[in-house]
């Protein structure tokens, strides 16, 4: 016994800094968050507050503009999701048998992905520009030039949600759909070059290759992709801030109405509103986390 | 360091992206239109994702007159230094600060992550998976969950506000993803056989990581260290929570330079570049390793 904690003893504990620091600064925060949003601290006062249950939050589901704040937020999600997995699974599958220029193509689509949210928002603020006609800028100013006028549209400032909250998901799709075709990219490399002669040797259609051959082997990739997009579209909130700044209802999300609620210094409203987007990511990432380290230990 | 070393620093994946296909006997089952029909596809993709990049240099070497909404899509008539003179200006004290931000922030937690990846992947103790569970969980908060205690936890400890706030704030949070990417690089690149030998000698864990592990590790630095940087010098959140104008990063300045009542658009447009220019740079002589951490982000990739 005295060996064996000789042998694993060191290991443990270089990993003790780390597990006390996230202990503290992630899951004693999170408790601490949590706390908050069971009191009624509704100013930015110090000293004792009251614990009123679960009060925060019931009046949180009860509230229009938090509701409103979560529908967008479902809206962005799936539009955000879909035209970032379209985009990177369509630029991936246009390059990955080789064309002439490869490289330059791969760069190109992934550097998007090398600048700040609050760059890119402050460029895509001033293209979604909603005037039309002769006073059109940005995008619709270009529409008007290429003779597609009936393109021309008042993007995130009128509208129903999906038209709004599908203007701030544009953005998002041009910054990332690069990062999912490298993924898909890899995940099309990855496959051993025998499976698709044989497939071919079968005689199967380019179409069934890939439905059946090469589709499938790419579902773990998939999942991934769907895991990191979901997480990264329900803590979105730079783009948001430098497109429409943060204080517009039309495009408010939980992450932007926390910063909100607290800029009026009600503390245990912001806590409740962080506790809520932490539970929504956490239904999405727990299994995963899970999933991932298991499978890697059977290895 | 060799090629090898740089493969597996980028991962399996992504040396495999770079990875051509082989081209066999058996015709592929491409044609020559098809061929052309993708290439047009591509680059009309390739205008898509750089039409904002147009449009922001040329504007940032406008002149107020010239940007009138009819002229937004013209080449300068006449071309001017201006606001970028004026860009730079505001937002100089934001990048200095900026730089003395990510550039320990990124080197303290890679070495963080250098040691915690070396034990979770070679040197493993009962309750490992657990351990990094633990870890990993914190790569995907959303930090707004943190942010009010982690503020009042800074004052209480007398933190000065700026960039020593961001330094430990960004270290911390970083500590996950880079011990992840530690992880599966040295799962990838140390045979177990070294590590098993080199104990059977006798040698220690801190021997064994300075004598076996640190020599080979310069590529998972690389790749950490590109991470690293690009997300503290990119972040905004951490920033507009714990510092302010006077104190606080690039992020900030940009903002700042682009909000309010009366924007200089082409002021602006000069400062987004301004701001983008040292992660662009990164990405643009260091690409390759970039898409390594990339890659890591998607855990197995």
């Amino acid at each position: 016994m005295h060996g064996r904690i000789r042998t694993w003893g060191p290991g443990a504990l270089v990993l003790l800094p780390t597990v006390l620091l996230l202990g503290y600064f992630v899951y004693g925060l999170i408790a601490w968050s949590f706390n908050t949003s069971l009191t009624d601290r509704h100013t930015a006062r110090k000293g004792p507050a009251d614990y009123v249950g679960l009060e925060n939050y019931t009046n949180l589901f009860g509230e229009e503009r938090f509701l409103n704040s979560l529908k967008n937020l479902g809206v962005l999600t799936v539009a955000f999701i879909v035209g970032t997995l379209i985009f990177g699974l369509l630029w991936a599958l246009l390059l990955e048998k080789g064309v002439p220029g490869e490289s330059v193509f791969r760069s190109v689509f992934l550097f998007p992905m090398a600048i700040s949210m609050i760059a890119s928002g402050v460029v895509w603020g001033w293209l979604l520009n909603p005037s039309q006609g002769d006073e059109a800028r940005g995008l619709n100013r270009l529409f008007s030039i290429l003779q597609l006028n009936f393109l021309e549209n008042s993007w995130w400032t009128a509208g129903s949600r999906w038209t709004t909250m599908m203007s701030i998901a544009l953005p998002a799709v041009w910054q990332l759909s690069g990062y999912i075709m490298a993924l898909f990219l890899a995940g099309f490399r990855g496959i051993p070059p025998e499976l698709r002669e044989a497939a071919r040797v079968d005689g199967a259609s380019e179409f069934k290759l890939y439905r059946h051959v090469l589709f499938p082997q790419l579902s773990p990739i998939a999942l991934s992709a769907l895991i990191i997009l979901g997480h990264m579209s329900l803590k979105l909130f730079d783009l948001i801030y430098a497109i429409t700044g943060p204080n517009q209802f039309r495009t408010e999300v939980p992450s932007i109405y926390m910063w909100n609620t607290l800029l009026r210094s009600d503390q245990a409203k912001a806590a409740a509103i962080a506790i809520v987007m932490l539970a929504v990511v956490a239904v999405l990432v727990i299994p995963y986390v899970a999933y991932t380290v298991r499978q890697e230990s059977n290895e | 360091m060799t090629a090898v070393e740089a493969e597996a620093a980028t991962g399996k994946a992504a040396a495999a992206i770079r990875q051509k296909p082989r081209r066999g006997g058996i015709a592929d089952g491409t044609t020559r239109t098809s061929r052309t029909v993708k290439y047009l596809l591509l680059l009309l993709f390739l205008l898509f994702v750089l039409t904002p990049v147009y449009v922001v240099l040329i504007t940032s070497f406008k002149t107020s007159a010239d940007t009138t909404a009819a002229e937004q899509w013209s080449l300068p008539e006449t071309w001017t230094l201006e606001p970028w003179r004026k860009a730079w200006d505001v937002l100089q004290p934001y990048m200095v600060r900026s730089l003395s931000l990510a550039v320990p922030a990124a080197i303290i937690s890679s070495m963080i992550g250098s040691a915690n990846g070396f034990v979770l992947a070679r040197w493993r103790f009962p309750g490992a998976n657990l351990v990094f569970a633990f870890i990993l969980f914190g790569m995907f908060i959303p930090y707004q969950a943190v942010m009010l205690p982690l503020r009042t936890t800074f004052q209480e400890l007398n933190v000065t506000r700026g960039v020593p706030t961001l330094i430990i704030a960004h270290v911390i949070y970083g500590i996950p993803i880079c011990t992840l990417i530690f992880r599966n690089y040295y799962a990838t690149i140390v045979p177990h056989e070294i590590i098993e030998s080199a104990r059977v000698d006798g040698a220690g864990l801190i021997q064994t990581y300075v004598r076996i592990i640190l020599p080979i590790s310069i590529a998972g630095f690389v790749v950490t260290l590109i991470w690293q940087f690009t997300s503290v010098w990119n972040d905004f959140l951490f920033a507009l929570f714990l510092t302010q104008q006077q104190n606080g990063p690039v992020t900030l300045g940009l903002a700042a330079l682009s909000g309010g009542q009366k924007v200089d658009y082409a002021a602006s447009m000069a400062g987004a570049l301004i701001t983008s220019f040292p992660t662009l740079l990164v990405y643009i002589l260091l690409g390759r390793w970039f898409i390594g951490g990339l890659m890591a982000g998607a855990l197995k990739g």
